[in-house]
This record gives structure tokens, sequence and C-alpha cells, in this order.
């Protein structure tokens, strides 16, 4: 398959999900589009089946609160390679409460299925469609969203909610 | 000899008898969870050699073991996984919290890292170091060597009397700092712009300049 420029991604993008919604940008080698969240299954896909990104590397999240001219509370970065032509594409899309949903990438690529529950893990971020969404590094007694910037670093006391076992009961 | 006793029969208290032969004997449950086990593997190997002291044979069957080494980090979801092994150690029992994490969460000041062994179940013996030295656990298995021929007894009396946990500086059960972690919860030196839920601290940074 030849390489596909970045102008002729965005551009049959654009006309596919027939918005212009859709912006591109690079910076230090990496590309990134920035997809607003009602079009982000239609562009992975589209980006899977047409444009040969057949493996996804990662999916994280940031959040933002705080961040300085941050206009939404949190990001999802969807990090995409095209093993036949070695194309690196970063998916970008934007969440704010109360509505942290998106639609799950399982169907598209199995490597999606931990990724997700990562991100759900750790920032509650819900993936409609995910086949067995549970936490995946916290435990399951666990309610908070860690690595969300109003979650305290040393938590809320979860790492002491224990029982005590003392020499005399063992 | 006036009670004209054979050879190779000697008479001692029953308690001594039975500490020696535990203390020369010791059967570690290696816990090793981080790089801390990796000094504990260095300890059973030829060089530094733990088979001088009697305690060579690591088990990793708890019903096998008398002696826990925790070595390394607990975090919140391993916690009930190290007590449920403790409980299923049989008596007697001693516990080795082997380096800066088992015995104070070490660095890992975080959300999710058990701040010391101790708080949850029993321990003879500290291993300071980040790892620490191979020697330094073998001072330790000595140190718990000399404990059990002091303290011993042979239906674990002095077990019987700690009814509360038994570490230095372990604040009080019902203190609320065991329920909510102390301290200033913001680690971060930057305060944003416009941010005044954590005040700036004295000696921390001063605010950066926007970059846009």
């Amino acid at each position: 398959m030849a390489v596909a420029s970045l102008q002729d991604i965005l551009q049959h993008l654009r006309q596919h999900t027939n918005t212009d919604r859709i912006e591109l940008s690079t910076f230090r080698d990496n590309v990134r589009l920035v997809v607003p969240k009602e079009y982000l299954y239609l562009v992975l896909q589209f980006l899977k089946e047409r444009y040969g990104f057949d493996m996804l590397i990662d999916i994280t999240a940031v959040d933002y609160l705080n961040y300085p001219d941050a206009r939404h509370r949190f990001g999802v970065v969807y990090c995409l390679l095209n093993t036949v032509s070695g194309q690196r594409l970063i998916v970008k899309t934007y969440l704010d409460e109360p509505d942290l949903a998106l639609p799950s990438a399982f169907s598209l690529w199995k490597a999606a299925d931990w990724l997700e529950r990562e991100v759900y893990d750790m920032f509650g971020i819900v993936f409609e469609g995910h086949p067995d969404l549970r936490r995946i590094l916290m435990a399951e007694w666990f309610t908070d969203y860690p690595l969300r910037k109003d979650y305290p670093l040393r938590g809320r006391g979860e790492r002491h909610d224990f029982p005590v076992i003392t020499r005399a009961e063992s | 000899m006036a009670l004209g006793l054979p050879e190779n029969v000697f008479i001692a208290n029953l308690d001594k008898l039975a500490n020696w032969v535990r203390a020369n004997s010791l059967w570690p449950m290696p816990f090793a969870t981080a790089c801390c086990g990796i000094e504990l593997m260095a300890v059973g190997a030829s060089r530094y050699d733990i088979a001088r002291f009697g305690a060579e044979v690591m088990r990793f069957s708890p019903r096998q073991c008398d002696l826990m080494i925790v070595a390394g980090r607990i975090v919140m979801k391993m916690l009930p996984v190290l007590q449920r092994i403790w409980l299923q150690m049989p008596e007697p029992k001693w516990c080795i919290s082997m380096g800066a994490c088992a015995c104070s969460g070490g660095v890992f000041d975080t959300y999710a890292v058990v701040q010391g062994v101790d708080r949850f179940i029993p321990v003879d013996v500290y291993i300071p170091g980040c790892p620490p030295r191979p020697e330094q656990l073998i001072q330790a298995v000595l140190d718990l060597q000399e404990q059990i021929r002091r303290t011993g007894t042979l239906r674990g009396k002095e077990f019987q009397e700690r009814t509360q946990p038994r570490a230095p500086g372990l604040l009080p059960a019902d203190a609320t700092d065991l329920i909510v972690a102390p301290g200033d919860f913001s680690t971060s030196t930057y305060r944003w712009p416009g941010d005044d839920k954590y005040p700036l601290r004295p000696g921390s940074r001063l605010p950066l300049p926007q970059i846009n």
C-alpha cells in the first residue's frame, strides 16, 4: 500500500465524516488528529479499514484539571500504527463531566480490551460496548479514580483500610 | 556422673531445647515482591549462603514454613494475600520485614502502597536499606535466632501476650491518621494560576511563568 500523505488522510476523513471539526497537527514527528467524540468510532474504523492502521499501540487519558488554557476536563489518546508502512498516528478526543462515555474500540482492535479497562480504572471514563469493563489495576472494592488530578496522591486512606492481625490471633 | 547418664543424653530445660532446635532450623517463606527479592535470592545462593545458619530451605508453600521474609513493597491488592499466607503458616512462626518498602512504604508514599507491613501483620525483625545488603539479611536471621533462643517458649506463650501490634512508632489503633493519611496532599510545588485550594507553602517554588 502506498503511504498516504497526512493531508490526504485528513481530507478523506473530513469527507467521510462530513464534518470539518477534525483537526490535524504535528509536533516533533508526532502526528495528532483531534476528533470530536461523536465521530471517534467512525474515524478509528476508517483509519483501520481504509488506511491500514491495523495495530492499536496504546490508549491513555489526560486529566486537564487546573491546566492552563484547557477547555476540557479529559483527553483520551489513541496511538495507532500501520504495521505495513510504519506510519504512526495519534487520535485524540476530549471529554467533559458528566458525560464521560466513549464508544469502545474493542470491536476494531482486541488490544483495546485491557487498555480501556486501565483508562476506566484510572480515570473513570466509561467505554460503551466493552465486553468486560472492570477495574484492572486497582482492587475491585476501590471506588475512586486515582489518576484524576483531584484525587490526592496519598489516597483517601484506602491503603490503611485493612484488618490488623496481631500475634495473639495468628 | 552420679545419675549415671549414658553418653549422648543430656538434661536441659524443655523450652531451651525447643528454642535451640527452632532457631537453627528456620524455614523461610520468601514473600519477594520487588528488588529486595533479588538480594534475598543472593542470600540463598552460594556466595552469601544462608545455609550456614540453617535457614536455606526456601519453601513456596506457607504450610511448610515458619519464617516469612517480606521482601518488597506491598500494595493494597497484595496485602490480603500476605495476611492469608501469614495465617496459613503453622506456628511457631516469625516475620522479617526486609527493606525500606516493607518496613515503611519507602519512597512509595502513594495511594496504593501499604506504609509498612507491621501495621497489619506482626513483625519480629526489621531490616533497613534499599535494598539491604545480603549481610544485613544474614544479621537479621542471626538476630531472630537470638530472639528465639532468648524468649521462645514451647507453647508459644510469648505470642499470646502480644495482643497489640508491636512496631516502633506505630500509631494507636484509634488514631485517625491511620484512616486518612496525614499531611499535605499537594506534593506539587507548582501553584496553578487562580488555584487557592492548595495555597503556596513556604519554601516551595514560586509560580512558573505562564507559557502559551
